[in-house]
């Protein structure tokens, strides 16, 4: 798996899109903090692009990586190599380069711009996570998309629909749902359902280092209880993990399974 | 003259042993040995000279002019029984006590220092611990609470009492105290013409500074961390509140400063930072906001009706979660000349005003209005594309609302 995974990895790092990911992040970066000199307003913006713009990158570059790499795939499996770990190695190749340009290219201006003397460290090493993470989860999501469909086009259009209801979609249905349900105690619900997308996950650990004075101010002990103490914080850390090792659990099993 | 004034001097020589103030020493080994005997054997304008120990007393009662100045802060220990110090005469002057153990009642307000219908009193570095009531002045005009501490350890609002507390006092000044573990740091009834500066009012169960129906007082400098709410403004008329700090008041109904039925106020040069709403305004009217900075709260200004012709002016709003909230579609304040950190537009003429208004009331906040548990949608996309749609075309909000010459940099 691991030489699957090095050779994988090498091949995207010897690629122009992960330099010109690298290099979007790098330019994002300088042109955020010389705009604004100011490292906890360029998080907060940072914020936005990366729950945004991480998905759509992992998700894209998942099914391109997949479909373009489709005969090489088909030669490893003709040789004695397991294949989950074929699959495997490749989605975490993608994966570990999206990662590491994302945390090259942010984290070099902002080191830059004195990321150390100031007191966001912790807030940026967060988003920093996040973002791998939402890199992890989309990738694996566009694997798994990827692997059912063996149209391209079919793939392709499956896989921006799964970006565009998790970003918009899901919060639109879930902001109707609060609002026509509203005289219902709703705190566990909005929660849960802040659970079941990753992309509200990972927005929910930003904000709980960002906006935890507007959080507060609603009443109802569930929140208190999760926005108030560190269970929130671990809670939620948790969930993403749960959501990395769920879509990569069924890439594996699905690859062992499918007819070449 | 010459002959007058050696006059003068031998007159006041001869005279001096009686007319000028003795002092009188209260310590264990001295002829006097508790502070209310010291106050019996002294006369008028004499002072008190109580010398380091514990002084296990309560209800002391001062009933002429005196001074009871504390050697190395003696310690007061009411025992829990009481009232500790009742003063009922004009010109009285306590400095440097230590006073601990408070009785607690719920009949009768037991304090630390009360001071009843009297006139130019002093009250300075006094340290109280373990109050009720900490310094309660009734009744009693021209005076001056200076430089104290008082430290509570107050857990339920029901069973604990403010630290300092004027009721009907009028011109006293309270300077450079520190109030922390009380129910309300500073309450001020019926309390015209006071002005409260450079004090710490932190960590209270309910208000670090509380007005209610009291007029024309001023309060300038003060710190409010992590209480209940900041400041709670009531009933008043003509309040100044100028260059305060209000900091990290967290919770369901914390605010940083609350106004509720004020009239011609004046607010400028405050700091609110991270407190869950800044400013909570109902029913306040003509209120000019001026050169405050509105730094990371989760709302800056929650406007909840019935408010009418204020102005808000050259403030700067720094990355709140929402900066203005309203509740109606009518409007009838200015907002001009505020700087906005969330302000996209651009200024071509290069004037330092932008050139398109800054709407400040998103959509989002009128639906957190009325479904709270929306806010966990806070800063998600599909929220700031229907924010977005708002701004171009509001339908919600009142489109008279906006900030028409919003900076470019914020003021100083």
């Amino acid at each position: 798996m691991l030489k699957i995974l090095k050779y994988s990895f090498y091949d995207l790092m010897r690629s122009r899109w992960s330099y010109v990911y690298f290099l979007f992040y790098l330019a994002l970066g300088f042109v955020l903090l010389f705009l604004n000199n100011d490292v906890s307003k360029a998080v907060i913006t940072l914020m936005n692009v990366i729950i945004v713009l991480v998905p759509l990158i992992g998700t894209i570059f998942g099914v391109m990586y997949y479909y373009d790499s489709k005969e090489f795939t088909e030669l490893l499996l003709a040789q004695p190599i397991k294949r989950s770990s074929i699959f495997l190695g490749q989605y975490l190749g993608v994966a570990c380069s999206l990662t590491l340009s994302l945390v090259l290219g942010l984290g070099i201006p902002f080191l830059l711009y004195g990321l150390f003397r100031s007191d966001v460290i912790f807030d940026f090493s967060l988003l920093l996570v996040t973002g791998a993470f939402l890199t992890l989860i989309f990738t694996a999501i566009a694997f798994n998309i990827a692997l059912s469909n063996e149209n391209k086009i079919k793939g392709f259009g499956y896989a921006v629909l799964a970006w565009l209801f998790l970003a918009v979609v899901y919060d639109g249905l879930f902001l109707m749902s609060l609002i026509i349900f509203e005289e219902y105690p709703l705190d566990s619900f909005s929660l849960a359902a802040t659970m079941l997308n990753p992309i509200d996950l990972s927005r929910t650990l930003i904000l709980l280092k960002l906006d935890i004075s507007a959080l507060l101010g609603y009443t109802g002990a569930v929140f208190k209880q999760f926005f108030g103490t560190n269970t929130g914080l671990i809670i939620s850390i948790l969930m993403l993990l749960l959501w990395t090792i769920l879509p990569i659990s069924r890439l594996a099993y699905k690859a062992k399974r499918k007819d070449f | 003259m010459k002959y007058l004034n050696g006059l003068l001097v031998i007159i006041f020589l001869f005279s001096g042993h009686c007319l000028s103030a003795k002092t009188i020493s209260v310590c264990s080994s001295c002829k006097i040995k508790s502070i209310k005997e010291g106050i019996k054997v002294a006369d008028e304008f004499d002072t008190l000279l109580i010398k380091k120990g514990t002084y296990k007393e309560f209800n002391i009662l001062i009933d002429k002019p005196l001074t009871l100045l504390g050697d190395k802060f003696p310690v007061i220990d009411g025992e829990d029984q009481g009232e500790i110090i009742r003063i009922t005469s004009d010109n009285v002057t306590i400095d440097g006590l230590f006073i601990i153990n408070v009785g607690t009642s719920y009949t009768s307000d037991y304090a630390a220092i009360r001071v009843v219908k009297s006139e130019n009193f002093l009250i300075q570095n006094v340290v109280l611990e373990k109050l009720f009531f900490g310094i309660y002045l009734e009744k009693s005009n021209n005076g001056k609470v200076y430089h104290n501490k008082i430290i509570g350890d107050a857990v339920d609002e029901y069973n604990s009492g403010n630290g300092i507390q004027l009721w009907y006092s009028k011109n006293v000044e309270v300077d450079r105290n520190i109030v922390q573990g009380v129910r309300d740091g500073i309450y001020l009834e019926f309390s015209d013409n006071i002005t409260i500066n450079n004090n710490i009012s932190t960590n209270n169960l309910r208000y670090g500074l509380h007005f209610m129906f009291s007029d024309d007082d001023t309060y300038t400098n003060n710190t409010f961390e992590n209480n209940g709410a900041g400041v709670a403004v009531m009933f008043s008329k003509r309040i100044k509140m100028i260059g305060n700090t209000f900091k990290k008041n967290w919770g369901t109904a914390a605010f940083g400063m609350l106004l509720k039925e004020i009239n011609d106020a004046e607010i400028s040069g405050n700091t609110f930072e991270e407190n869950t709403i800044g400013i909570n305004i109902e029913g306040s009217n003509r209120i000019n906001y001026k050169n405050n900075n509105f730094i990371k709260n989760g709302w800056a200004i929650k406007v909840l009706g019935a408010c009418y012709t204020n102005t808000f002016t050259k403030n700067n709003f720094l990355y709140n979660s929402f900066d203005i909230s309203y509740n109606s579609k009518l409007n009838d304040n200015v907002f001009d000349q505020n700087y906005w950190s969330n302000y996209t537009g651009y200024d071509l003429d290069k004037n330092g005003i932008g050139d398109v208004p800054y709407r400040p009331v998103k959509l989002f906040s009128y639906i957190v209005n009325r479904t709270p548990e929306t806010i966990v949608l806070l800063r998600s996309l599909f929220m700031d594309i229907i924010d977005f749609s708002e701004k171009v075309s509001p339908v919600f909000t009142p489109d008279n609302l906006l900030d028409a010459n919003p900076l470019m940099k914020r003021t100083k």
